[in-house]
């Protein structure tokens, strides 16, 4: 048993030395990155090294038509929910392609329980197992770790739900699906322009909180090119927040009509709570943190009546792709209703698949140009997902795409008209 | 007008705080002891409140009850336990244990209540009153935190002046070793304290989670630290100083968030507690106690 594994390891240790030498060689392929099949002298040689490869890589054999996807994301811990979610979309993504015939793709998930060092530790895992093109990290520790790492070896990387910044700009080989902050920021403040939603802004962020602030940061900056008005801006930290009455009344005293709220839901649910309180009833505007503020317990919510918020996934639409979605995801998940982060995953394997025909990939190809050919294919395409409609991705990874805004009406997310 | 209105939250949390103060110094002016798990009761007494009203759908009182009742128990297990078996030992090392004892509470309620938030269900059920065409607005939970803190304050003030338990407890407090001469029972003197204590966390717990409803397995350890702090000001050991200095740091953290500014609020607050400690290193209401040698 242990022989097998150290078998096992050094085949792995060979096929990553001889992937190595492979990533050097062809410099040409970058040049001509969507003709991967016009040039054979390329393709040829990725064969070459599996065959080098001693017989344990023969008992799971790169077929033709098959591409290796890993993901990593916290299965396990505090933000485990996230993490199998990710995964299950991934997973039913997977098997309705693989259902269609034509590429096929093998997928792994691991375990890197949102902590930067077992992510790098994962992904090293996925790279030993053979991986062509990875689906990302779940959360945005994780990624920044890992994203240097799949720039250094050349691997795509395609984050579902990993949003700062600096992730889509460690390299040209990093996307993301989901927004990051800022972007998501200065889109809430264009809804809030094209919609007229209000006169007076005020906005209560966290200042402690990466996502919060990066969000506050891209509103400001669109919402003053827009000339909206925003008349007072309260920040609280994860030490101060257990009181946040006065941010409250000074919105109140500011005479804000719409209160932007770019921070999670534990913290919204408390200012809904007070504001309630307080005789104050502006109009409320969160962006996806705020999804999932109907489920927190002992949460009356009759106080989230008319509550705005920008979420790229709603669960209850009508549109058929979201309801066969939802119906496989509680198939699998016990009834448990699918969130964005479920809808993300599926949407990045759709996206990689799309990449992956629309450049005629066949999972043969080296990574190198397996890479050159999706940062192609990604810096072209448009896509249409469950999380947006029309996302296309700009030079630095990230995604544009439109929002939908939902309006809390009796308990549930409605359409904003 | 809107300054009344900052005045009347910042006495709102002032007195949360100072509740949860009176059960600091009560413990380390009898036990001598920093009970850093004591914010963390709060949350357990928060939580079992939360659990009778919403899950057995009991009234608000009967779980006011039995979450004092859970927490006195829990208190004193946790003396028996954790903090008897190092008495004579430095105090540092009853402080680590502390801080063990803290972050144990926190994760057992992770493990029972999982981190994902709940929303606490205000106790106070009667309208707020609305003044001055309601720009000020004085809710419930004001009125009956600050009536609360005052009951409390009082009672202690009885207790530990007039009644044999409380004279006993003086007595350990003042020289531990004498009172032991005298036939104080120093154990169960300072087994009684933190019933007490334990029974105020759990009644503190109930009234900041209906100040602000967030109910998580972290929500006893700020507002604890805070309240250590207003106790420190108020200076520890003193019952009325507990009291005071919950109050004053309420009503300083909500005018600098309100008027200097919201980024560096908890800096202002923490610079005027230095000043007035570099001036009255005992607090405000402290005694200055000369160390004899």
């Amino acid at each position: 048993m242990k022989k097998l594994f150290s078998l096992l390891l050094v085949a792995a240790m060979c096929i990553m030395m001889f992937a190595g030498c492979g990533t050097k060689a062809p410099a040409e392929t970058t040049a001509a990155p969507v003709e991967t099949t016009a040039a054979p002298a390329e393709t040829t040689a990725a064969p070459a090294e599996t065959t080098a490869a001693p017989d344990e890589t023969t008992a799971a054999p790169a077929a033709a038509g098959t591409i290796k996807i890993g993901m990593s994301g916290p299965l396990t811990g505090g933000a485990s929910a996230y993490g199998i979610a990710v995964k299950t979309g991934m997973e039913i993504a997977v098997e309705e392609i693989n259902a269609l015939g034509g590429v096929q793709i093998e997928f792994m998930s691991q375990d890197d329980q949102a902590d930067p060092t077992m992510a790098v530790d994962a992904y090293n895992a996925l790279k030993d197992w053979g991986m062509q093109i990875f689906a990302g990290n779940v959360t945005s520790g994780a990624a920044n770790a890992v994203a240097p790492e799949t720039v250094a070896d050349g691997f795509f990387n395609l984050t579902p739900s990993a949003s700062a910044e600096s992730i889509a700009l460690a390299g040209s080989n990093v996307f993301q699906m989901c927004f990051t902050d800022p972007n998501q920021g200065a889109a809430a403040a264009e809804q809030v322009s094209s919609n007229n939603m209000g006169t007076s802004v005020g906005v209560i962020y966290d200042s402690s909180d990466d996502y919060s602030t990066g969000l506050y940061n891209g509103f400001m900056k669109r919402a003053t090119e827009l000339g909206i008005q925003v008349v007072c801006e309260m920040s609280f930290t994860s030490d101060n927040k257990s009181d946040l009455s006065t941010q409250v009344t000074k919105c109140q005293e500011m005479g804000a009509d719409l209160v932007f709220l770019p921070i999670y839901y534990t913290e919204a649910a408390q200012i809904l709570t007070i504001a309630n309180k307080m005789g104050y009833a502006p109009k409320f505007f969160g962006c996806d943190g705020m999804d999932g503020i109907l489920g927190v317990e002992g949460f009356n919510t009759e106080l989230a009546e008319g509550l705005l918020l920008m979420t790229p996934f709603d669960a209850t639409s009508s549109d058929p792709a979201v309801a066969s979605f939802v119906a496989k995801f509680q198939d699998r998940m016990n009834g448990l209703i699918p969130n964005q982060f479920a809808a993300d995953g599926y949407d990045v394997i759709y996206a990689i698949y799309d990449a992956i025909t629309a450049a005629g990939l066949t999972g043969n190809e080296s990574t190198e140009d397996i890479t050159a050919a999706m940062i192609a294919q990604f810096g072209s395409m448009t896509v249409n997902g469950l999380t947006g409609a029309s996302m296309t991705w700009d030079a630095n990874g990230m995604i544009s795409k439109t929002p939908a805004i939902v309006v809390v009406e009796n308990g549930a997310y409605v359409p904003m008209a | 007008m809107k300054i009344l209105q900052y005045l009347i939250n910042g006495i709102s949390i002032g007195s949360v705080y100072a509740i949860i103060a009176l059960g600091y110094t009560m413990v380390y002016g009898i036990a001598k002891m920093l009970n850093f798990a004591h914010g963390d009761v709060i949350m357990v007494g928060a939580y079992v409140s939360f659990c009778v009203t919403n899950y057995l759908g009991m009234p608000v009182i009967v779980s006011i009850l039995a979450s004092v009742v859970v927490c006195t128990v829990l208190g004193i297990t946790i003396e028996a336990l954790a903090y008897k078996p190092l008495r004579g030992t430095p105090s540092l090392a009853v402080l680590i244990t502390a801080i063990g004892v803290s972050y144990f509470l926190q994760n057992a309620a992770q493990l029972i209540w999982s981190s994902s938030p709940k929303n606490f269900t205000s106790i106070v059920t009667f309208d707020p009153i609305h003044l001055a065409d309601g720009r000020i607005v004085i809710t419930g939970e004001v009125i009956i935190t600050i009536l609360a803190s005052v009951v409390i304050m009082a009672g202690l003030t009885w207790f530990t002046s007039s009644t044999r338990i409380g004279k006993a407890m003086r007595a350990v407090s003042e020289d531990r070793d004498a009172a032991q001469l005298m036939g104080i029972n120093v154990n169960s003197t300072i087994s009684t304290t933190f019933a007490i204590g334990s029974a105020l966390a759990a009644i503190a717990g109930v009234l900041l989670c209906s100040t602000v409803p967030t109910l998580q397995p972290t929500t006893g350890s700020m507002p604890g630290i805070r309240a250590f702090t207003a106790a420190v000001f108020g200076g520890i050991g003193s019952i009325p100083g507990a009291m005071l200095g919950g109050i004053l740091l309420g009503i300083i953290e909500t005018f600098s968030k309100a008027y200097l500014s919201h980024q560096f609020s908890d800096a202002i607050v923490f610079s005027v507690l230095i000043i007035i400690l570099l001036v009255k290193p005992a607090g405000l209401l402290g005694k200055q106690v000369q160390e004899k040698v």
